[in-house]
């Protein structure tokens, strides 16, 4: 029972993915995709998550999934870096 | 149906709904700014409203405190990422929106 609503609700945030891919194609300025991106990389946190509990290997998942937030938070930090010392977008 | 199997699915429905907010916010706002705020808020949020949940589906065990972990980093992690996207696209000189129609 548990498990199908696990699967239901990574499903959903699965098309919630498509919303920020439109942003992401069509975004007037460089920033705009970098924060569409960052938008995906949030959901996919708690995709990942779910997986795990479908997968029954709760362990495993939580750990990429550490390595996934930390990595995300990570290029944001450097992507923004980048454009504000570049000065144009 | 126990109470852990109910709070659970109350937590990742709330968090679901914050993440559908925070997509629309993304795509319907006209300004950059009005965009980083929706995603930036409703993003951490959700995420730490989804690991709840599964934290206390999971019961007190190792993983629920590494689920814990996740949300509070990505409470501190997601508001530092905007603060710098934000100050970028300000030095980066994009004008905030300010009230007439214009398509973006």
């Amino acid at each position: 029972m548990m498990e199908n609503f696990f699967l239901g609700a990574a499903l959903f945030l699965c098309l919630l993915v498509l919303p920020c891919l439109y942003r992401a194609i069509v975004g007037p300025t460089i920033i705009d995709r970098m924060v569409a991106i960052g938008a995906i990389g949030t959901k996919t946190l708690v995709i990942l998550v779910l997986m795990g509990f479908l997968y029954e290997r709760v362990a495993m998942f939580i750990d990429i999934s550490i390595v996934y937030a930390l990595l995300n938070f990570i290029s944001t930090l450097a992507a923004a870096r980048y454009f504000e010392m570049k000065g144009d977008i | 149906m126990d109470s852990t199997n109910i709070i659970t699915i109350v937590f990742i429905c709330t968090g679901c709904f914050l993440f559908m907010t925070g997509s629309i916010g993304l795509v319907r706002f006209p300004d950059f700014y009005a965009r980083m705020h929706a995603t930036g808020k409703s993003d951490t949020l959700a995420v730490f409203f989804c690991l709840f949940g599964l934290a206390i589906y999971h019961g007190f065990t190792i993983d629920s405190i590494k689920l814990f972990l996740i949300a509070v980093f990505v409470f501190i992690a997601n508001p530092t990422g905007t603060h710098s996207i934000c100050r970028a696209a300000f030095r980066c000189g994009i004008k905030p929106w300010v009230g007439e129609e214009e398509k973006s």
